[in-house]
């Protein structure tokens, strides 16, 4: 009796809360997770900021499943580069999509396209090295920046551009991301926010660490109508979040060198610039109606050299699976990817693939328990063939790949590359010395 | 700086804060669930779940419930009423199960007092 071979594809943390719940079922199954990447844990390793470094200790949950005899971890293969779809199909039972969604959503206002505008994608995968960015670098000269968004990742942005290098040299970006950070000229970070206090998707935790910036005044632009009272708020989070915005508007300024703007009611019309952005021009949006439209009360300009967006990810289509172009992610019932009304057999989603991207790390573990549910009650009293080893398949296609141990042997030596550097742990960046640590040809 | 959980957990453990927690450091006592210190994430998936709002960060707690933030320390750092070893780290509460025990203040809590 041969058991059921299943896919993973993304070593994040919706991957990886599938695999934990595939898992934990006890059936007799094998998982393999396969990333594009050579290292696993996806947004964990490359998308938490670097400040949050004990919320990376997640990655001691997420590496259980290595621990077991049935879960191998293939790094550095790419679906639609290496492998198509319907190798996938050919040698698993069943194949999950965890990849993610990538690309970042545009503002679609004019002079987006100018040098100087960058998506928070791009500008977060600098900051935490990620081997997409080796090539990358940002100047930091300006001492206005803005940021556009009221999520997490536009909280995450500011806090890189408004904190002191000195606080975050103990953390894992690379030397010459923070040897950047340390020539930045950043004074004023605006973080532009289309609706009220009460809108904002901010997770309470991430909004309250800006009440504990030791460097950095942070400043609430509320537009002219106060804080709403959080007493009144229904929804706890919307509480919390009041309750933090009227501590930071009632915290005088305290001369620090940079500060964060929570610029509310406040959506970019225009950015301008001759050759690369010299300026954004900010529409006030309805207070009354907080339903983000212009307001004719005006607009001004605020004359920043970057202006960083952070308003959502949107996926990419992948070879062989259907996707919605209007969310981003791939159609899908509780996880069973479906073309049209019909279920596509042995496909499934999990993450921000699945759901869209929203929530946080957390999230993903009753998402990837409902999508390892959907697999393993489809493979249920099924009898499965004899397959051919994806391995085997990647050998003969000569596809460097990296594995567990290979991982751990670069996780090694990036202790050692920070301990040099007197500081913890530092991120190797670029794809060739990854590789050079984590290849199964080492 | 984790979160801590306080006094109105006491007989009512609503577990919503387990579900959600993804380092599953949420441990049962007899009357109440303690957050384990050492393997909180201080991610605050837990705070706005919880319906009786027990949660909060250690620095956030209450005045009035400050007892809570060292007590829920006890919890793993000391040993439990009749056990011989404290609970350390054990790695996820999953595995565990329910604990059943409480530290003395817990045990002995009156609530409405």
């Amino acid at each position: 009796m041969n058991e059921p071979r299943i896919a993973v594809v993304g070593s994040g943390p919706s991957g990886l809360y599938t695999v934990a719940a595939l898992l934990a079922s006890g059936q007799p199954l094998y998982v393999d997770v396969i990333d594009r990447l050579p290292t696993p844990y996806g947004l964990v390793r490359y998308g938490i900021a670097p400040d949050h470094v004990k919320m990376k200790a997640v990655t001691r949950v997420l590496a259980k499943p290595f621990d077991k005899d049935n879960a191998r971890f293939v790094g550095n293969i790419e679906v639609g580069r290496d492998l198509t779809h319907d190798d996938l199909a050919a040698c698993y039972d069943a194949v999950v999509y965890a990849s993610g969604t990538e690309r970042d959503r545009g503002l679609e206002i004019p002079g987006e396209k100018l040098p100087g505008v960058v998506g928070s994608g791009e500008f977060v995968r600098w900051y935490n090295g990620h081997p997409d960015a080796a090539g990358t670098d940002f100047s930091l000269e300006a001492e206005q920046v803005a940021v556009v968004g009221a999520g997490n990742v536009a909280l995450d942005v500011a806090r890189v551009l408004g904190r002191t290098a000195d606080e975050l040299r103990d953390t894992d970006v690379p030397a010459r991301v923070l040897a950047t950070l340390s020539r930045s000229a950043v004074r004023d970070v605006h973080i532009l926010i289309r609706r009220g206090p009460a809108d904002v998707k901010f997770t309470p935790a991430e909004l309250f660490q800006l009440s504990e910036l030791g460097e950095t005044d942070v400043v609430v632009h509320d537009g002219g109508g106060g804080i709403d009272d959080p007493s009144l708020a229904e929804d706890k989070r919307v509480r919390l979040n009041l309750k933090t915005l009227r501590t930071l508007a009632e915290t005088p300024a305290r001369g620090c060198r940079r500060r964060i703007h929570l610029r509310f009611f406040s959506a970019p019309a225009k950015i301008t610039g001759a050759d690369r952005v010299e300026g954004i021009v900010v529409e006030h949006t309805r207070r009354e109606a907080r339903d983000g439209a212009a307001d004719p009360s005006g607009r001004f300009v605020l004359p920043v050299g970057m202006v960083v967006t952070a308003v959502g990810f949107r996926g990419t289509p992948l070879d062989g699976l259907p996707f919605s172009e209007a969310a981003g992610t791939v159609p899908n019932v509780a996880g069973r990817v479906v073309a049209g009304e019909a279920v596509v057999p042995g496909v499934y989603v999990a993450g921000w693939l699945k759901r869209g991207p929203s929530g946080i790390i957390g999230t993903n573990r009753p998402d990837g328990a409902e999508t390892a549910a959907a697999v393993l009650a489809d493979l249920e009293g099924r009898t499965f063939p004899a397959r051919r080893d994806i391995v085997d398949l990647l050998a003969a296609r000569n596809c460097l790949r990296s594995d567990w141990s290979g991982w751990l042997r670069l996780e090694e030596y990036e202790g050692v590359l920070g301990a040099a550097d007197g500081r913890g742990r530092v991120k190797v960046h670029d794809l060739e010395s990854m590789l050079r640590y984590c290849s199964t040809s080492v | 700086m984790p979160y801590v959980i306080a006094a109105s957990c006491i007989d009512v453990m609503d577990r919503s804060c387990m579900e959600e927690c993804p380092v599953d450091c949420i441990y049962e006592g007899g009357r109440k669930l303690y957050i384990n210190p050492f393997e909180c994430i201080d991610c605050g998936a837990c705070e706005p779940v919880c319906p009786v709002e027990a949660i909060s960060q250690d620095r956030a707690v209450p005045d009035s419930q400050e007892e809570f933030v060292a007590d829920n320390l006890r919890f793993f750092a000391d040993p439990l009423p009749g056990r011989a070893e404290p609970l350390g780290q054990p790695g996820g509460a999953a595995d565990l199960g329910r604990i059943g025990i409480d530290t003395h203040l817990i045990a002995s809590y009156q609530r409405d007092r």
